[in-house]
């Protein structure tokens, strides 16, 4: 059963993360960009969780803890500078 | 066995939403449409795969828990304020190129009270 799944999960989430990719290309504006930056960061905790399936161990759930944390401070950072031209008031 | 199906199961239909998501992102037609479709679909297919993560390891090797639930309790916490915040961004973003297009300025320079 996982022989099967595991790799048309992965194939999955590897195209959201290139149609993520294509829309931080196109844009059009500066809020779309950073929504998919912040969803390309969710889309690599999934594939890190998948990693930690196919090769049947626990280290890489604190690379997936760093990756969310990080992620969420990179996403609010980001819009607190569109929000106020700065990052701390 | 049946275990295995349940994680089978949860594999794909959290890779279904994750992709649903990232499609929704991809082709709906406005920013405020778009913001749907990562902040929901994506975040339940995550939270679905680390479920899947965690029942595996789980029965795998008798260890891990409190470190995927961690993960997927942060993720589950995260999305609404960073769909909040990008929300704010660009209703800020929309008011300054609305204002900029009518050749005026705003007097607070479209940072917007909220």
């Amino acid at each position: 059963m996982l022989t099967l799944t595991l790799p048309i999960a992965i194939g999955a989430v590897l195209l959201a993360m290139a149609l993520n990719l294509w829309r931080m290309a196109i844009g059009p504006t500066r809020p779309d960009r950073i929504l998919a930056l912040d969803t390309l960061s969710i889309n690599t905790i999934a594939l890190v969780m998948l990693l930690d399936i196919a090769l049947g161990s626990v280290v890489y759930l604190e690379a997936a803890l760093i990756l969310a944390a990080m992620g969420f401070v990179g996403t609010v950072a980001l819009c607190k500078f569109i929000l106020s031209g700065d990052i701390i008031e | 066995m049946l275990l295995e199906i349940l994680i089978g199961l949860l594999l794909l239909g959290g890779a279904a939403f994750v992709l649903l998501g990232s499609i929704g992102l991809a082709r709906l037609p406005d920013f405020f449409m778009r913001l749907h479709g990562p902040t929901k679909a994506t975040t339940l297919g995550v939270g679905a795969l680390v479920l899947a993560s965690l029942l595996h390891v789980g029965t795998e090797e008798g260890t891990g828990g409190l470190r995927e639930v961690a993960v997927m309790l942060f993720l589950f916490i995260t999305a609404p304020i960073t769909a909040h915040l990008l929300a704010k961004a660009a209703q800020a973003e929309e008011r300054r190129r609305t204002a900029t297009q009518a050749g005026g300025t705003l007097p607070d320079g479209g940072k917007g009270t909220g």
